[in-house]
């Protein structure tokens, strides 16, 4: 791989896995914990932002589905031996 | 009676689904295609089975009966939570537990951690473990049958024979159908659930004049926190996230992970995994909470008059249970499709609350599949027996399960709430170190694994003895039992056990990690042959 490409795919995976802790973090929406205020008069807007939260997560596997996907491992299918440990 | 019917006709469908699944594949049922469906689903069959198979009696009952009781708090615990851990950890573990099932033939995850850790005996305690972690899961399915059952008949059919009806139909699919037949029905489930929640906000709002002013009701009443999580503290809320982690170590989830026909299979799961969840649980949770401002209906209204005599110090100790059982919500959903619902829908709508409650069925076939591989064809009966009666065990091993499963719900009087949480999922949790050590970590041993398996089993164990030996305390106060330089270490609260004042998940799973490095380092690691099958450079 050029050296460019590896520090994109660096950047890549460090992008991704800052994503994956600050999403982490956005769970704890301390900013909404005593607001009762209800969005379009009928949803508390706690319960909206965490609504919210899962369409976030949604966007954000398909971000590690599509730049991050493990590619290796389906190319290593082929039935293997494994260590013959059963009990006689 | 007619809604009651509409579910019956439900469970005729569900038991043929099974017997479809049998008819037509019965012919090339070794053990791979009976446990692991050929490991040759499809992508649809994938997500709406993963799901439904995730998807248990609280996501609808429970949910919605914890957000009568504890207002928004339930989705952001338990569902948002969910949606960003569970398809990470399907990301992150399931496709490399897929990867080595198809390269070394795994069935069952224990076959791997001998394989990978070079041991037997130590698999054999892990299948134990994970055994007993499993049964609290599968009892709620049973439970979650007999109070659905007996609610939409109107207690024509009791408890006990709701129960029954479930467990036996239940076990009838997976008998014949094997993990083919548990996912075509898991699929069907998932399609029926997820319109369920849908139809039932739909049509309750529209009967009951829309929803707008149950909220308000709520907001001017002296329930208000119940549309915010002021009553729950931040770190309770930030310590449950690590509950969703026991998905991916509960077997009957990795061993689903084994079933899907190419990896791409996981790319649209875990892309739709958090839609699938907002779609099932935000009406769920929302219809808990508005639940609150409907006192038109006369058993809500019964609820709230208990829950507000529970508050009340006047109120005599001896009163206290019987208040408990009137003010609990798991029948919330169900009261208010009786009152609003015309009773053809109700049944309709009865029968998606069905397709929840009988997610037992990939439990029971995860036991019989785990003590097939792990104990009946690893301690030599399939080379005696041959597969076809590897199959037959496993089929036994089924009925058997569930008639222990239908004895203990019979006999288990804890909410299905706190029976789930308090054990199987604080163990499975605590169980994750040991597929990180397996697949991430390639200095990991046996003994690191046996430390994290002895550890898990001491916490819930502990805990078990513990809340069966101190009494919860009246809501809103606790006892210390154990406190060291004015630091509460151990106490007991109406909701549970907490350590260090975090529910005992935190401690259990931040254990469980360290023994697994510490010991792993202080033991001699597997051979480098065995080590470089599983991280290839």
């Amino acid at each position: 791989m050029p050296p460019s490409s590896t520090i994109v795919a660096s950047m890549r995976t460090l992008l991704l896995t800052l994503s994956v802790i600050a999403l982490y973090l956005l769970h704890q929406d301390f900013w909404f914990w005593r607001d009762g205020t209800l969005v379009f008069g009928v949803l508390p807007i706690g319960l909206f932002y965490h609504a919210a939260y899962c369409a976030a997560a949604s966007g954000l596997m398909w971000a590690l589905v599509r730049f991050a996907w493990p590619v290796g491992l389906d190319s290593e299918t082929d039935r293997q031996p494994t260590t013959d440990n059963r009990q006689p | 009676m007619t809604a009651a019917f509409i579910v019956f006709a439900y469970l005729a469908v569900v038991l043929y689904i099974g017997i479809f699944a049998f008819r037509k594949y019965e012919r090339k049922a070794g053990p791979e295609e009976f446990f692991v469906a050929g490991r040759s689903l499809g992508p649809a069959v994938f997500l709406l089975s993963l799901f439904g198979t995730n998807m248990t009696a609280f996501t609808i009952l429970g949910s919605a009966g914890h957000a009568f009781g504890n207002g928004i708090l339930t989705f952001g615990l338990m569902a948002s939570a969910s949606a960003f851990i569970i398809p990470l950890c399907l990301f992150l573990f399931g496709t490399r537990i897929w990867s080595l099932g198809r390269r070394f033939g795994f069935i069952t995850p224990v076959q791997m951690f001998r394989d990978r850790w070079e041991c037997s005996h130590i698999g054999t305690f892990i299948f134990v473990l994970q055994a007993a972690l499993l049964v609290p899961y599968i009892i709620i399915g049973v439970m979650g049958g007999g109070t659905t059952i007996s609610a939409i008949s109107g207690g024509a059919v009791p408890y006990w024979a709701g129960g029954a009806l479930v467990a036996l139909v239940v076990m009838s699919y997976v008998f014949l159908g094997g993990m083919r037949g548990t996912a075509f029905v898991n699929a069907f489930q998932t399609v029926l659930f997820l319109s369920f929640g849908l139809a039932a906000v739909l049509f309750i709002g529209y009967r009951s004049g829309g929803f707008a002013g149950a909220m308000e009701r709520i907001a001017a009443s002296p329930d208000a926190w119940l549309l915010t999580r002021e009553r729950v503290s931040p770190w309770y809320f930030f310590a449950y996230t690590l509950i969703p982690l026991s998905t991916i170590a509960f077997p009957h989830i990795s061993i689903f992970c084994l079933t899907a026909r190419r990896m791409t299979e996981f790319k649209r799961t875990i892309i739709l995994y958090p839609l699938c969840i907002l779609a099932i649980w935000l009406p769920c949770v929302f219809l808990g909470v508005a639940a609150n401002g409907l006192r038109e209906v006369p058993a809500i209204d019964a609820k709230l008059e208990a829950r507000a005599a529970l508050a009340s110090p006047a109120t005599s100790p001896d009163d206290v249970p019987a208040l408990r059982a009137e003010a609990r919500g798991d029948d919330v959903v169900i009261v208010l499709l009786e009152h609003y619902s015309p009773l053809w829908l109700a049944g309709l709508l009865g029968a998606g609350i069905m397709a929840a409650v009988m997610a037992s069925d990939s439990q029971i076939l995860a036991m019989s599949t785990m003590f097939t591989e792990d104990v009946f064809a690893f301690y030599g009966g399939k080379e005696r027996f041959g597969e076809r009666m590897q199959v037959a065990t496993g089929r036994v091993f089924v009925v058997l399960v569930t008639a222990v499963a239908y004895a203990l719900a019979m006999r288990a009087p804890t909410s299905i709430f706190e029976l789930a949480v308090q054990y199987a999922f604080t163990g499975y949790a605590a169980l994750v170190p040991l597929l990180v050590g397996a697949l991430f970590w390639r200095r990991s041993t046996k003994w690191g694994a046996l430390a994290v398996a002895v550890w898990t089993a001491a916490v819930v164990l502990g805990i078990a003895v513990f809340q069966a030996s101190v009494p919860a305390p009246p809501s809103g106060t606790e006892i210390v039992a154990w406190s060291l330089g004015g630091v509460n270490i151990l106490t007991r609260a109406a909701t549970g056990t907490y350590i260090f004042g975090l529910m005992p998940v935190v401690t259990a799973v931040i254990g469980s990690a360290v023994l697994m490095w510490i010991v792993s380092l202080a033991t001699p690691r597997p051979t480098p042959a065995t080590v470089e099958r599983y991280f290839r450079r």
